[in-house]
């Protein structure tokens, strides 16, 4: 950003909640469908019917509202949006509107600057504040290509009205597009942790608009909000924030004003395009559902849900730090998934030294899976298998140095790592007796040697373990080796 | 016939379904130039199902209902009829789904004869605003039903049918009832379910019963009521046997009167009348109590608040893009549904329409919605001190009897008024009843309301019948079914 500037931000997520069933009717939420198969007469609006609250939309936005530190009001009210629209089968969304399902929300995300090519330099802990997450329906879709007289008709598919979203509005917390992004893919990869949403931009089951004002640093109002809309990847949300904010800084340095609008990102030109200005904003004239009860949210209901609840990702990232030593590098970086922090634990678990597990998981596990294009769950090393290595190198049976090669020959082949160990003859010589055989056979090898150390020269003592070293076949234990040397040399 | 006739004609065998079927289908077609009390006789569907009721003659019997003919509000969802809900914006729309008070009225056992005309999505109090034409009222085909439900208060009234279902968002069952010398019963809100039924007013509208007397209302009643899944707004409150409540008996029983609602405006051939009910009761034994409701006279105020506003987002979805209805070569999706709104709905619902959409529109909200809301609470807790003192209240229905057909039509206030002893049930969700008590100087039925606290349609039933035995009801419309009495 401009030097004497500062950007103010705020998000808007809407993300599908993962229900089986739509959020007022039993229909099916599957993607993909014949046009209009998943209705019926309460997803169509068709006069008389009446919508009843799917509890199970209830408990996963319970789980969502949990995993964000948002705070699940006891009565949230349902409400109406009046607006028409062709895909907007009843001329009104039930959303929520004066008491929602859950607000003041604390969220603790880590966000990073970046250099000119998007890396990450610092991470740093940020706290966002999320106003609310609200429970709605979605409308369905308007049809505009594919199907006969597209330049006189319209088409519209209504699969999709009715799947549960859960709207998650932050306060202008954001100063810079970064920001945005790294509190995007928290929220993204918390609903995924807790199983409330797949949130996945691309199939959009998760939605993003942002608010976004420039201002001369050190002022305090706000300047005039553009809101951007159509950003339909994490990255295209950054992208077009970055293009906003410097567009509002020439715009207002070259003598010009911002104008309040709605703003489509174009990623084919790489620039957002307007798309209604405040004067056709819309009166949503929202007023209580009467169709639906207050949603009554009890304390043992939020109990269950959090029973329920895998722990958090913030809580788990906390407890790596104090249970198992990691630093909060490494713990950010193993809670970032829910599937990478359970194989770090179970991995760690299996090694007996966490800090250990840690280091080869960050600095070779990774790796292999990022070159092989896996994710943990899917790694072909199996978190306990990979601690069973761990444990082999801690216990003296391998070195370190071999263990990144049987790591390697573990990934290609999926055998255990004592089963290559094995095979190959890795296995290091630690058993005293034998090593105090080798010892001894090439101290009676060697008296000329023998008698010139015993004389003094104490440097022929590296003979001596590469003596032992060759007569292992590199094998023995190499503290072993120098402890039994030292005792046999000594003697006379 | 009403509906313990048609059980013991059905039993000695002088009567099958198919007859008791012909038999209505016959009065229905053959009156309907004279009332235009239907918009739909489905006779091939009201034989075939009589056809299948006496091929199950075994079964038949114990249902409540059986073979009984019923007309249904048009407003009120039957697959494979029509649903035009008195409105050009639906013609010939066919749901394709059943209201559940039309799936528990199939499960007893009856016959659906068709659908019958109503105002325009249930607004109006005297059917003149139905896009099909005005119903007559069988005592006088130059007066008006009453409305909305007036289709279905003048077939029973003619005797077409023993009962029909109406729905009642400010009065839309008891009004017409009144007018037609026949009972209404709104339930309490909650009592019987929605789903089915196209909104008007959701927080405000009830599908009620309308028969020829206490007994048959209360065992239609009995049948379409109770929870239902579909409806969230249904309570799980257990439905008592009305019928079996039918005793007679007022002694010990509290009639409150509300004194203001006997004052001006009140037709003084109405007023004698309900006075004179209240001292049947007394001469019953019953106490007559004064109880005040002192933000009844807001009523009519905070009904046309809260029942636009409802209306208006009510009826957004009839917008042209479904339901057949649309305003062609438009250039723009604006212009198809302006025009589709302009040419399909009717001028009074146009009106309630841009009522409702004023009182909810930023800026407006909190002086109009809300606050109608906050006296809504009140008029609750007016009727909530009443019942602590009576167990049921007691006043006209209708300020007036029946009115002449374009009488009130040039002025909206006027009509409005005629819900004004009505719409305070609707809003404080309470049942009501409305029950013939004499005849106007110019032979014109007269009904009398009687109102209680929630869930206590049993009392009444009960209060309703014992004055019914007292003060038989004997006249009858001029326009009846041939060989009914
Ligand atoms: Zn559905």
């Amino acid at each position: 950003m401009k030097e004497g500037w500062e950007a103010v931000i705020g998000l808007e997520i809407h993300a599908q909640l993962n229900t089986e069933s739509k959020i007022f009717c039993g229909c099916s939420t599957r993607f993909g469908d014949e046009p209009n198969a998943n209705t019926c007469p309460v997803c169509l609006g068709l006069p008389g019917a009446l919508p009843v609250l799917n509890r199970r939309a209830v408990e996963l936005g319970a789980r969502a509202a949990l995993a964000l530190g948002l705070r699940i009001n006891e009565e949230s009210i349902f409400a109406r949006k009046n607006y028409f629209y062709p895909d907007l089968p009843k001329g009104y969304q039930i959303s929520q509107y004066d008491r929602p399902f859950s607000e003041h929300g604390e969220l603790e995300i880590v966000t990073a600057t970046r250099d000119a090519a998007g890396h990450a330099r610092e991470w740093r802990p940020m706290i966002i504040r999320i106003t609310r997450m609200h429970l709605e329906e979605d409308a369905g879709k308007n049809v505009h290509e594919g199907l006969p007289e597209t330049d006189r008709y319209s088409y519209v598919d209504l699969n999709r009205a009715g799947t549960p979203l859960a709207e998650i509005v932050t306060e202008p917390d954001f100063r810079t597009s970064w920001e945005a992004y790294d509190y995007v893919n928290h929220v993204r990869r918390a609903l995924q942790w807790v199983g409330a949403s797949e949130a996945d931009m691309e199939k959009g089951n998760l939605r993003c608009e942002a608010n976004v004002s420039v201002r001369r640093a050190g002022e305090e109002k706000f300047g005039t909000k553009v809101e951007l809309k159509n950003l339909n990847s994490v990255r295209f949300m950054q992208k077009a924030i970055e293009y906003e904010i410097e567009r509002h800084i020439e715009l207002i340095e070259s003598g010009g004003r911002v104008t309040q609008e709605t703003r489509l990102w174009d990623d084919r030109a790489n620039e957002t395009r307007v798309m209604r200005s405040k004067e056709e904003a819309h009166d949503y004239r929202y007023f209580p559902e009467p169709d639906l009860p207050p949603l009554v949210v009890t304390a043992a209901f939020i109990e269950e849900v959090t029973a329920q609840m895998p722990e958090l990702p913030e809580a788990r990232r906390r407890r790596f730090m104090e249970e198992y030593g990691l630093s909060f590098d490494d713990a950010s970086q193993f809670t970032a998934e829910r599937g990478l922090a359970d194989y770090y634990e179970r991995a760690a678990r299996a090694a007996t030294n966490a800090r250990a597990a840690a280091n080869w998981i960050r600095s070779e596990l990774l790796r292999e899976l990022e070159a092989s294009g896996r994710g943990a769950e899917e790694s072909p090393v199996k978190a306990e298998e990979l601690g069973a290595l761990v444990r082999l190198i801690d216990e003296g049976k391998i070195s370190g140095k071999q263990g990144k090669e049987v790591l390697v020959e573990m990934f290609a082949s999926g055998k255990s790592a004592a089963v290559i160990v094995e095979e190959q003859g890795l296995a290091q010589v630690s058993d005293a007796g034998e090593i105090e055989g080798i010892v001894d056979e090439v101290i009676a090898a060697s008296p000329k040697q023998l008698e010139q150390y015993r004389a003094g020269k104490e440097t022929l003592f590296g003979f001596f373990v590469g003596q032992v070293m060759k007569a292992s076949k590199g094998k023995a234990n190499p503290k072993l080796v120098n402890e039994v040397l030292q005792e046999r040399l000594r003697k006379s | 016939m009403n509906i313990e006739t048609i059980k013991t004609r059905l039993a000695g065998g002088e009567l099958d379904a198919r007859a008791v079927a012909e038999r209505a289908l016959g009065a229905a077609e053959e009156l309907n130039e004279t009332l235009g009390a239907f918009l739909q006789i489905d006779r091939a569907g009201a034989l075939a199902r009589a056809g299948e009721l006496d091929a199950d003659r075994g079964a038949s019997p114990a249902r409540a209902l059986n073979s009984v003919p019923v007309a249904v509000k048009d407003n009120i969802c039957v697959r494979g009829l029509q649903a035009s809900s008195g409105s050009a914006i639906l013609r010939d729309y066919y749901p394709p789904y059943n209201a559940t008070v039309i799936e528990r009225l199939r499960a007893a056992g009856t016959i659906i004869l068709g659908k019958t005309n109503c105002d325009e999505f249930a607004m109006g109090s005297s059917n003149e605003n139905s896009a099909y034409g005005p119903v007559r009222n069988p005592w006088d085909t130059k007066r008006v039903p009453g409305g909305s439900s007036g289709g279905s208060a003048a077939a029973v009234a003619a005797r077409i049918v023993p009962i029909a279902l109406g729905s009642d968002t400010g009065g839309s069952v008891r009004q017409p009832a009144s007018l037609c010398g026949i009972v209404g019963v709104k339930p309490t809100y909650g009592r019987v379910s929605r789903y089915g039924l196209a909104a008007f007013g959701s927080s405000l509208d009830q599908i009620g019963v309308f028969a020829t007397n206490t007994t048959d209302a209360a065992l239609a009643l009995s049948v379409i009521a109770g929870r239902d899944p579909r409806d969230a707004t249904t309570a799980d409150v257990a439905v008592p046997d009305y019928v079996s409540q039918l005793t007679g008996e007022m002694q010990g029983a509290r009639i409150g009167v509300p004194r203001e609602l006997f004052g001006e405006g009140l037709d003084a051939d109405v007023r004698a009348s309900v006075l004179a009910a209240i001292e049947t009761y007394r001469a019953l034994g019953a106490e007559v109590v004064d109880v005040e409701l002192p933000h009844a006279k807001y009523a009519i105020a905070v009904y046309y608040i809260i029942a636009t506003a409802e209306a208006s987002s009510n009826l957004a979805r009839y917008d042209g893009v479904r339901y057949g209805c649309r305003a062609e070569e438009s250039r723009t999706l604006r212009e198809m549904y302006r025009r589709t709104r302009e040419e399909g709905f009717g001028v009074e619902v146009k009106r309630r329409i841009m009522l409702g959409t004023y009182v909810l529109s930023s800026g407006y909200y909190d002086a109009y919605y809300l606050k109608a809301q906050k006296v809504r609470a009140l008029l609750k807790q007016d009727f909530a001190r009443a019942f602590e003192r009576c167990d049921a209240i007691i006043t006209p229905t209708t300020p007036t009897t029946a009115f002449l057909l374009g009488e009130k039509t040039d002025d909206p206030l006027a009509m409005y008024l005629n819900d004004v002893y009505t719409v305070t049930a609707n809003l404080a969700g309470i049942p009501g009843i409305s029950v013939p008590c004499g005849l106007s100087q110019t032979n014109l039925p007269i009904g009398m309301q009687l109102l209680g606290a929630h869930w206590s349609e049993s009392t009444l039933f009960r209060f309703a019948h014992a004055y019914e035995r007292a003060q038989p009801f004997d006249a009858r419309p001029s326009v009846m079914a041939k060989g009914e009495a």
